[in-house]
């Protein structure tokens, strides 16, 4: 369950104030699926990293899971963004001298796990990817297509309960964008909530509920077909 | 995040950049050779000179004209010159109870010829005794007779090399030299043994101390060298010594006496300070390596800012960053001290092959200093870099990818 009361974030940019985030009042159930949509600049980006433990709220609150979010220390929440939540991005930020398989490994390598249960997730989820065969291959011998799908790989690795998506189709042609996109829909149906940031009506509009935001307020939260 | 996986991604993270990671590791490798090549210099120099001291053996005091501590002013016009040592001074001592030999030295300069061949050599004129107390050898024949030291016999006993320059390969015993104007016999050639405290002695030419007086038309010594019994009773013997001369000197103390120790020790004291000096030098070039390591680091964590931006988006603490960050760097500086130390052992290595008379140390001090400070500057100097990497906001580290 994510809670969002009243959430402000505001950046410093010169002496200018930028009011990314006004008043955001958000709450995902669990298992759900949103798109967050709206024009560049409208602080839907903003929005995705705060609930990703990513940036901090200038003002308001964040509970997750019954949990407020901003007062816990930064290990806390690095251990929450390890444990509780996926992150694919546009530009996937595979480490570009990693193996497939090894950038899949690293959010486990980063939590302790052990290299015999690390190779079973890794080989289970390749499989699942349907990258069984490219295990080995750096990100640079993969299509785009597939880089994403090792980036998705990666954010669910450790079974997180909450998958963030910043614009994963941004970086595709047609064909692999709606794959990643199935992917991430699959996932979303065995539990996962899914939250998708994306200003292409045509990816916005396969969500269930669709928040639109505009100069950092969400204007639109409508649930039901388009 | 377990100690295996945390080398293997800092292994992979220098493996990627090949080329600054090699360099960075060159810069290591140079100061920690250089430390242990430079310590490995001062000590074996300390060692050569140590060896040099020893081969006049441990027991040997030396008596010398004059007292070293009325130096710094300027010199004393008239009558104050110090009194000459005499061989009788020499004959006093060897009353001594705790002396084992004395051996009163003449040192000059002169004309040799022979046949056809002339040199300038430096002539030492001495007794049977300075065989014993040189620790030297004679190759051929025998060296000067014993008897009364007064009597200027005409003979002589030759180093190896002059041997050699005016014999080659002919009989040089019983052949007679001229020495200014005066007519020696050869009796004896001494071993070669190489150089003592910088004198060759295979240069030189030897003949009785009164015979070199006469040549030198002089009645003073140029110093005598006395030989205790034993190292204990070098101490007690110097006491001795002063007070025999002081008798026979009027009451003056006009000699200074050296004993092997207290040069030893001068000598102790000249190369401690020199390997302070020199390993200070060698830090320096440490401490540029560690610099070096920082900027290198700096440039690695800011080119790596999207990859640090997402180990903390999939859930790297700010620690795990830096640990991370500050692995690589102590990796980098222990490949880096390694390999410095195979570099300084082969060159000392290979330095003992072509030099054999001057060995350098292997300082186990040096080795342990040189890899301590390596570590210590590569990780000290990483410490900004990383905290800078582990502080980076992600959001804004995830945006430098695009």
């Amino acid at each position: 369950m994510i809670e969002l009361l009243g959430l402000e974030r505001v950046y410093r940019m010169g002496d200018e104030a930028v009011h990314a985030l006004r008043q955001v009042e958000l709450r995902i159930a669990d298992g759900e699926y949103v798109a967050i949509m709206g024009p560049s600049g409208s602080g839907k980006s903003t929005l995705l990293h705060v609930v990703g433990l990513l940036d901090r709220p200038t003002a308001g609150r964040y509970l997750l899971d019954g949990v407020d979010t901003t007062t816990l220390s930064e290990p806390q929440r690095a251990r929450l963004r390890r444990e509780r939540i996926g992150f694919v991005f546009q530009a996937f930020h595979l480490i570009p001298r990693m193996t497939a398989a090894e950038n899949i490994e690293v959010p486990m390598i980063l939590a302790g796990i052990a290299p015999r249960e690390r190779r079973r997730r890794v080989a289970e989820i390749l499989e699942r990817l349907g990258l069984a065969d490219r295990a080995g291959h750096r990100p640079d011998q993969l299509s785009g297509g597939q880089r994403q799908r090792v980036a998705i790989g990666r954010a669910v690795v450790m079974h997180p309960g909450i998958l963030l998506a910043d614009e994963p189709t941004g970086n595709l042609d047609h064909q692999a964008g709606g794959q990643v996109m199935a992917l991430l829909e699959a996932l979303n149906t065995e539990g996962i909530t899914l939250v998708v940031v994306t200003h292409d009506p045509a990816v916005g509009g396969r969500a269930r509920r669709r928040v639109e935001m505009f100069d950092g307020r969400i204007v639109v939260d409508h649930t039901g077909p388009a | 995040m377990r100690g295996p996986d945390l080398l293997r991604l800092a292994g992979g993270s220098l493996r990627g950049q090949p080329t600054r990671s090699g360099l960075t590791l060159l810069a290591m490798a140079i100061g920690v050779a250089s430390v242990i090549v430079l310590a490995g210099l001062t000590e074996g120099a300390r060692d050569y000179v140590r060896g040099q001291f020893q081969s006049l053996g441990a027991n040997l005091l030396i008596v010398l004209p004059g007292r070293n501590e009325t130096r710094g002013g300027p010199p004393p016009l008239l009558g104050a010159t110090p009194r000459p040592l005499r061989l009788e001074d020499a004959l006093a001592l060897e009353r001594l109870r705790t002396v084992r030999r004395v051996a009163p030295v003449v040192v000059g300069n002169v004309l040799v010829r022979h046949g056809g061949l002339e040199r300038e050599v430096t002539v030492i004129g001495s007794t049977a005794a300075f065989l014993e107390v040189r620790r030297l050898r004679t190759a051929q024949g025998r060296f000067l007779p014993g008897g009364d030291p007064h009597r200027a016999r005409p003979v002589a006993v030759l180093g190896a090399r002059l041997k050699r320059e005016l014999f080659g390969g002919r009989e040089a015993l019983g052949a007679w030299l001229r020495v200014q104007d005066r007519r020696f016999r050869v009796i004896g050639v001494l071993a070669d043994t190489g150089q003592a405290l910088g004198l060759d002695l295979g240069d030189m030419l030897v003949v009785p101390v009164a015979s070199a007086q006469q040549l030198f038309d002089t009645e003073g010594l140029f110093r005598i060298l006395v030989e205790a019994r034993e190292a204990a009773q070098v101490a007690p013997t110097r006491e001795a010594i002063g007070q025999v001369i002081r008798e026979r000197h009027d009451g003056k103390d006009d000699v200074t006496i050296v004993t092997q120790g207290a040069m030893l020790s001068t000598f102790d004291r000249v190369f401690r300070a020199l390997s302070l000096a020199i390993a200070g030098v060698a830090a320096i070039s440490l401490l540029v390596a560690g610099i070096l390591t920082m900027n290198v680091m700096l440039v690695s964590v800011s080119q790596r800012t999207a990859e640090i931006g997402l180990l903390k988006a999939v859930g790297a603490a700010d620690r795990q960053v830096l640990s991370l960050i500050l692995a690589e760097s102590a990796a980098l500086s222990l490949l880096g001290a390694l390999a410095g130390l195979l570099a300084g052992l082969a060159a000392i290595a290979l330095e003992r092959r072509l030099f054999p008379g001057f060995p350098l140390a292997l300082e186990g001090w040096a080795i342990a200093f040189a890899t301590g400070a390596a570590l210590a500057t590569g990780i000290g100097f990483s410490l900004l870099p990383a905290r800078r990497a582990a502080r980076l906001d992600p959001v804004i580290a995830l945006g430098a990818g695009r």
